[in-house]
């Protein structure tokens, strides 16, 4: 009987302060964050005028306006093309840097305070350097490779190239970051795995396929998860980089550049709301797909 | 094989040095030229490398146009701001989260992770317009606004909570202490390193955001750094020393407190990994 009252009490205080330290999250997370998302998806059954003004109810307007406008699938098919550069490229570059600093290496935290240093740049600073080599006139690339006798190239303005320049300034950005990442998972790997499989008599590379990558999956997979996040979600660069008049604006802009043209620019909330659904629907169903993909090839042992 | 070994150590520094001129031919890039005139910088016959003399006339050029002062003071206090709650609110709930047991946590918990798994664009509209209707736009609160709270934070402070050991928390019950106390004396004090990798992210964050100051401070003297930036670029696109050297004033700050703090910015980093 004392003993129930002494449970009971215990869990009534667990209640109390439990409720008590999550008031300030909750309430936050809730003004922020949950009714928000409800409020797009309100606004995006809404045509808005600029100004704010005029807020017309159109139903499912949006959505199919969305569905027949080539400039919003061409902008995804372009956020698709920036990720698939991004992301494979600053996981592997990434990689192979954290595995060259894991060994016996001179300078350990030099070289690593220098490859993680962009990420400690401001990104509008970071995308107006790069804009400045890429220039096709004076910029120090171009004059690079005309010094070994190759021709300019249109960085920023050609249509063909120009997603591959930004998703170059991304990886360049970003590659520390992830090296980071695997540099840490890198050091949870036992040694003696290395030395028995020296014994045995594998070399580097079989030792890097037979130990390192599968030891490393789950390093791999949360980097892969949230960097095809952050990829489909690329804005700064192509806002600071490319210019409205730029010819090859149509072929780079990203979902998330059109989001903020439509909202902030245009003032048409409402079709802005409408793309950010599209872009948050494309988010779960890659990670999804990447959740379900992941017991194929990610190791828990 | 000793052979070998010695020319696979060769390679090796060779693949990090070559990695290395990558990734600071930017930095020096952007040094030399905002040292340059316009000329100089646009010359391309010779191509000149290093400035003939080292101006500083796009420094007080860029300087009369912006009040870097007031920048820097705008985004020095959007950080603290940013940090102290983050760092508050994040490790109380953290501690909810990983240590006690009470109806509705995992209710609330999902909110937490759903949170975390929506791209924040899907905020901003609503946000702006709540800030609007408070009349705070162009205020320091507008660009703290969305970092009051912090789901990805709480989810890092409640991992850290669980891994703590349940004695320490049995001892201090054993002893007198009411949750509360607990908390406060026994357990918080425990997180710290996990305190100090949330307020590094936050701020690292913090700093290098740029579409919620876009939107949401639009006058020049609220803004922090990287809405001015943005906004300079739209003015002087051709001006290069100047745009170069309001990027170097730019990134100075935090590259210095980086090269400081370096061990503490990496391990945070490592620890929080999260969402950036």
């Amino acid at each position: 009987m004392n003993r129930e009252k002494t449970v009971s009490r215990r869990e009534k205080s667990e209640f109390l302060w439990g409720w008590l330290f999550l008031l300030p999250t909750m309430t936050g997370l809730i003004i922020l964050n949950i009714i928000p998302i409800f409020q797009t998806i309100y606004q995006s059954f809404f045509k808005t005028g600029a100004f704010g003004k005029g807020n017309v109810f159109i139903g499912l307007g949006n959505y199919s306006k969305l569905l027949q406008d080539g400039t919003v699938w061409q902008a995804l098919w372009n956020t698709f093309k920036y990720a698939l550069v991004e992301v494979p490229f600053s996981i592997a570059i990434a990689l192979v840097l954290a595995v060259i600093l894991n060994g016996k290496i001179k300078g350990r935290s030099i070289w690593r305070t220098i490859y993680f240093l962009p990420m400690v740049a401001a990104p509008a600073a970071v995308a107006m350097v790069w804009r400045w080599l890429y220039n096709s006139e004076f910029g120090l690339i171009n004059h690079l490779l005309n010094r070994i006798g190759l021709s300019s190239v249109n960085w920023i303005s050609d249509p063909g190239i120009a997603y591959i320049s930004v998703a170059i300034v991304g990886i360049w950005s970003v590659i520390g970051y992830n090296m980071v990442l695997f540099f840490a998972g890198l050091q949870e790997i036992p040694r003696d795995y290395y030395e028995a499989a020296e014994i045995d008599g594998a070399g580097g590379v079989k030792q890097f396929f037979y130990i390192t990558l599968p030891l490393i999956s789950p390093t791999m997979f949360f980097v892969t998860v949230t960097r095809v996040i952050g990829a489909m979600q690329v804005f700064d660069s192509i806002y600071m980089m490319m210019e409205k008049s730029n010819p090859a604006l149509v072929k780079t802009q990203s979902l998330v550049y059109l989001f903020y043209k439509y909202s902030f620019v245009e003032g048409n909330k409402g079709y802005g709301s409408a793309i950010v659904m599209l872009l948050l629907l494309v988010i779960l169903l890659i990670t999804v797909i990447q959740l379900l993909c992941q017991k194929k090839w990610v190791n828990y042992n | 094989m000793d052979k070998d070994r010695k020319f696979k150590s060769v390679l090796q520094y060779f693949v990090l040095a070559a990695g290395s001129v990558v990734m600071l031919v930017p930095f020096l890039w952007m040094i030399l030229t905002a040292f340059k005139t316009a000329s100089e910088a646009t010359q391309m016959n010779p191509f000149i490398i290093f400035p003939s003399v080292w101006r500083k006339d796009a420094f007080l050029s860029v300087m009369s146009k912006m009040n870097f002062l007031r920048l820097y003071y705008n985004t020095l206090v959007l950080i603290i701001e940013r940090v102290v709650c983050a760092v508050l609110t994040a490790t109380m709930a953290g501690y909810a989260f990983g240590r006690l047991h009470f109806k509705g946590k995992n209710l609330a918990f999902s909110l937490v992770l759903f949170q975390m798994m929506v791209p924040s664009q899907i905020f901003i509209i609503p946000q702006y317009l709540m800030v609007g209707r408070l009349g705070l736009l162009n205020t320091s609160f507008g660009l703290l606004f969305p970092g009051l709270v912090t789901a990805f934070g709480t989810f890092l402070l409640r991992q850290a909570y669980m891994g703590l050991p349940a004695s320490l928390e049995e001892a201090a019950r054993l002893d007198g202490c009411n949750i509360g106390q607990a908390f406060l004396y026994v357990m918080a004090p425990l997180t710290k390193s996990s305190m100090v990798a949330l307020g590094i992210f936050t701020a690292l964050f913090a700093f290098k955001e740029l579409m919620w100051p876009l939107v949401v401070n639009t006058e020049q003297n609220t803004m922090p750094l990287s809405a001015a930036l943005a906004k300079l670029q739209g003015q002087f696109v051709t001006n290069y020393p100047e745009l170069m050297a309001a990027s170097l004033l730019a990134c100075i700050p935090m590259v210095i407190i980086y090269l400081i703090f370096q061990k503490q910015f990496i391990e945070g980093i490592a620890t929080s990994g999260g969402k950036l």
